[in-house]
């Protein structure tokens, strides 16, 4: 394990850069040993494997490349209590009362300053299971500089969905969210905006037995933040969880997610849909141990690529020996409108299991000319034309969004923004 | 209504002419149809006249309404009153048979200068010309022709054109592959468009049809040219003859 760290210099020049939060003793010492990890591993650099399609030094390097303000997007609204945050910092006054039946509502700032809070059972914890076999150094430095965030215990169904809005005026934050769900617990949990221009989030979420998790977060449509992201979830038996990321535009996205599967029947689902022009990179990095019998996990990743944007898949499902009766499903498609953009995948399966179901597919394909044509014959404008194929093909992953009304309002969303677009 | 001059079209990839020399005029409220061999040029023709990529004009000219066409866009082409019902219908998985037929009309009427119609009006309209046609509700929600019968592909073709009410239609063997009563209930729709301002173009390989839409003048086309124009009656003698005599004659 103990190899040397990599580019020592690019830690100490990163760590001299980051303030270590305030708090008590539990957050302390949590801190404390996520930034041991840290160090024990050094950050990312090109030459990692797992960094091979997208450069790390957007979030390794100590400046952000970028500090103007971003639009602030605010369409997951209704019906939802909203809490903002503004470059990370909870901004109390827009804000609605966090008061939502079958849920508990609190700051991270608020939980990591008394002595004894639950949190301490999250808190990293699942961000160390996640450490291996792949390191997450950028995720572990999170967990030791993040200062704020939300801390959810969800007790029963929750009323209402609960909407993180992020809003930047510039500048970086790194934000640290805590998801308990209990026994037969149920939380949607909505995010949208940019968190700033430079964002680094981690997001623990434990799902126990037949609890259920559902997520949807809308990133865009910035042309210039810089955003990483990783979600590491746990789950029981017969618990399902469920995460949807819209992304549009953006410089460099990396949303990661790491979850366990550890109580037979449960089910996940991590899905997404991305659009980038030009100078877009937008990679989705997902990996999935099953560790219990009859568990499934789906994966379903689409991206429109045109002037240049790059894609990026990596995902992997792991089996492990005793998880029989998996049944594991990947696919990650994009739609290259140009020559100059590219979509770059890297599907893996490692099965130790000898009663499994998985299988994987990755394709790269052009617009159809031949529906284009067709579409323009009847009147429809090339453009127009265009868009309603986009969002055809599109809508495979769209409809991974178990809340058709919230699909609904992400589609209407992106049409507009690709009519804007072009 | 349409006019083709001396229309010579070489495929762009290909150095391969393709069409030789037409010339056709349809008169504003006839109906023509267009005979001839498999891969006389027929489809190309209606292919060039609707704007499709992949082929060159390399001598010609052709006119709607006395508009020139050829450097149209298709939508340009569409919005000025062409309408081509394809030999092949093509399928759209993931874009909803509804939301194509009401996107094509208001984009119609928007670049006419006409206010779109409403979802509420839209709706009823496209359900009675569908019952017409017996089109039934789950077609309409279906991907465009994704897992249609080929008649259905066809019928669809003629439930977009009713809708549309373009000027010249061009309609592509739109009988192959109808039953005999599919084709009463297409010819029937043809017939219920026809009026003195509208034209039609009907492209087969049977009389059949033509039973149906009475022709006014009938067209002879072979390798790339119109070789032979008459009546109805000509449309009869390829039915019994084949086009053995027809070519012989003018060769
Ligand atoms: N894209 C293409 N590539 C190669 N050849 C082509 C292409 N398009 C048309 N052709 C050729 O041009 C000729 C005319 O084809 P076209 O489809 O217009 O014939 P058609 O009269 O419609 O025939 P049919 O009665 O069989 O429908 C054929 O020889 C065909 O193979
Ligand atoms: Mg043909």
């Amino acid at each position: 394990m103990a190899a040397a760290v990599k580019h020592p210099e690019v830690l100490a020049a990163k760590l001299a850069s980051m303030t270590v939060p305030e708090g008590g003793a539990w957050a302390s010492e949590a801190r404390k040993t996520a930034q041991a990890r840290t160090e024990a591993t050094g950050l990312p650099a090109r030459s990692d494997e797992y960094w091979k399609y997208t450069r790390p030094d957007a979030w390794t390097a100590p400046e952000a490349g970028f500090s103007g303000a971003l639009p602030a997007s605010d369409v997951l609204g209704e019906g939802a209590v909203t809490l903002y945050f503004v470059d990370g910092v909870f901004d109390a006054e827009a804000s609605d009362d966090p008061a939502i039946a079958g849920a508990s509502v609190e700051l991270l700032s608020a939980a990591a300053a008394a002595d004894l809070h639950w949190a301490k059972d999250l808190y990293g914890v699942l961000e160390q299971r996640g450490q291996s076999p792949v390191a997450r150094p950028m995720a572990a430095l999170n967990t030791a500089f993040a200062a704020q965030g939300v801390v959810i215990h969800v007790t029963g169904k929750a009323e209402k969905p609960l909407r993180i809005c992020y809003r930047s005026t510039g500048g970086e934050c790194a934000m640290h969210h805590l998801i308990k769900l209990d026994k037969g617990a149920d939380l949607t949990l909505l995010e949208e905006g940019a968190p700033a221009a430079r964002s680094n989030i981690v997001m623990e979420v434990e799902v126990a037995d037949g609890a259920a998790f559902h997520h949807v977060r809308l990133q865009g449509p910035e042309d210039a933040r810089q955003t990483l992201s990783h979600i590491f979830a746990r789950l029981g038996t017969e618990s399902e969880l469920r995460s949807f990321t819209l992304s549009v535009n953006g410089a460099m996205t990396r949303n990661e997610a790491v979850v366990e599967l550890t109580g037979d029947d449960a089910k996940i689902l991590v899905g997404g849909a991305a659009v980038g022009d030009g100078a877009f990179h937008h990679d989705d990095t997902v990996f999935i141990t099953h560790d219990a019998v009859n568990c499934e996990s789906r994966q379903v990743f689409k991206k429109v690529l045109r002037n240049g944007a790059t894609g990026v898949f990596q995902g992997k499902i792991l089996v492990k020996p005793d998880a029989q009766k998996t049944d594991g499903y990947q696919i990650s498609q994009s739609l290259l409108l140009d020559d100059d953009s590219q979509f770059l995948a890297k599907p893996e399966l490692e099965i130790y299991a000898d009663d499994v179901a998985c299988s994987h597919g990755s394709t790269s394909g052009a617009i159809d000319e031949e529906a284009l044509f067709y579409l323009r014959s009847r009147g429809v404008p090339e453009g127009d034309a265009q868009d309603l194929l986009v969002l055809a093909f599109l809508a495979e992953a769209m409809e991974e969004i178990e809340d058709e009304s919230l699909a609904e309002t992400l589609t209407e969303q992106l049409a507009v923004w690709m009519k804007k677009g072009r | 209504m349409l006019e083709i001059k001396n229309l010579h079209v070489k495929l762009e990839d290909e150095d391969k002419q393709i069409l030789k020399g037409v010339n056709l005029t349809v008169e504003t409220g006839k109906v023509h149809a267009i005979m001839g061999p498999n891969g006389s040029g027929k489809s190309t023709l209606s292919y060039v006249l609707s704007g499709r990529d992949g082929y060159e004009v390399t001598d010609g000219e052709a006119s709607l309404q006395g508009e020139d066409i050829l450097d149209m866009e298709p939508e340009e082409r569409a919005a000025a009153g062409l309408f081509l019902a394809f030999q092949y219908p093509v399928e759209i998985p993931g874009v909803g048979n509804m939301t194509f037929l009401r996107t094509a009309v208001n984009a119609q009427r928007k670049a006419r200068g006409e206010e779109e119609l409403s979802a509420g009006e839209f709706l009823k309209v496209v359900r009675a010309k569908a019952k017409e046609l017996e089109i039934d509700a789950d077609m309409l929600k279906r991907p465009v022709n994704v897992g249609f019968s080929g008649g259905e592909k066809k019928r669809n073709e003629i439930l977009q054109m009713a809708m549309l009410e373009p000027k010249m239609c061009i309609l592509d063997e739109t009988d192959s592959g109808l039953d005999v009563d599919a084709m009463k209930l297409v010819a029937e729709g043809v017939n219920a468009l026809r009026d003195a301002g509208r034209s039609f173009l009907v492209i087969t390989h049977y009389q059949r049809l033509l039973d149906h839409i009475k022709p006014d003048v009938v067209h002879i086309m072979a390798d790339g040219k119109i070789v032979k124009t008459g009546g109805p009656e000509l449309a009869l003698e390829v039915e019994n003859n084949g086009y053995a005599d027809i070519l012989a004659e003018v060769a």
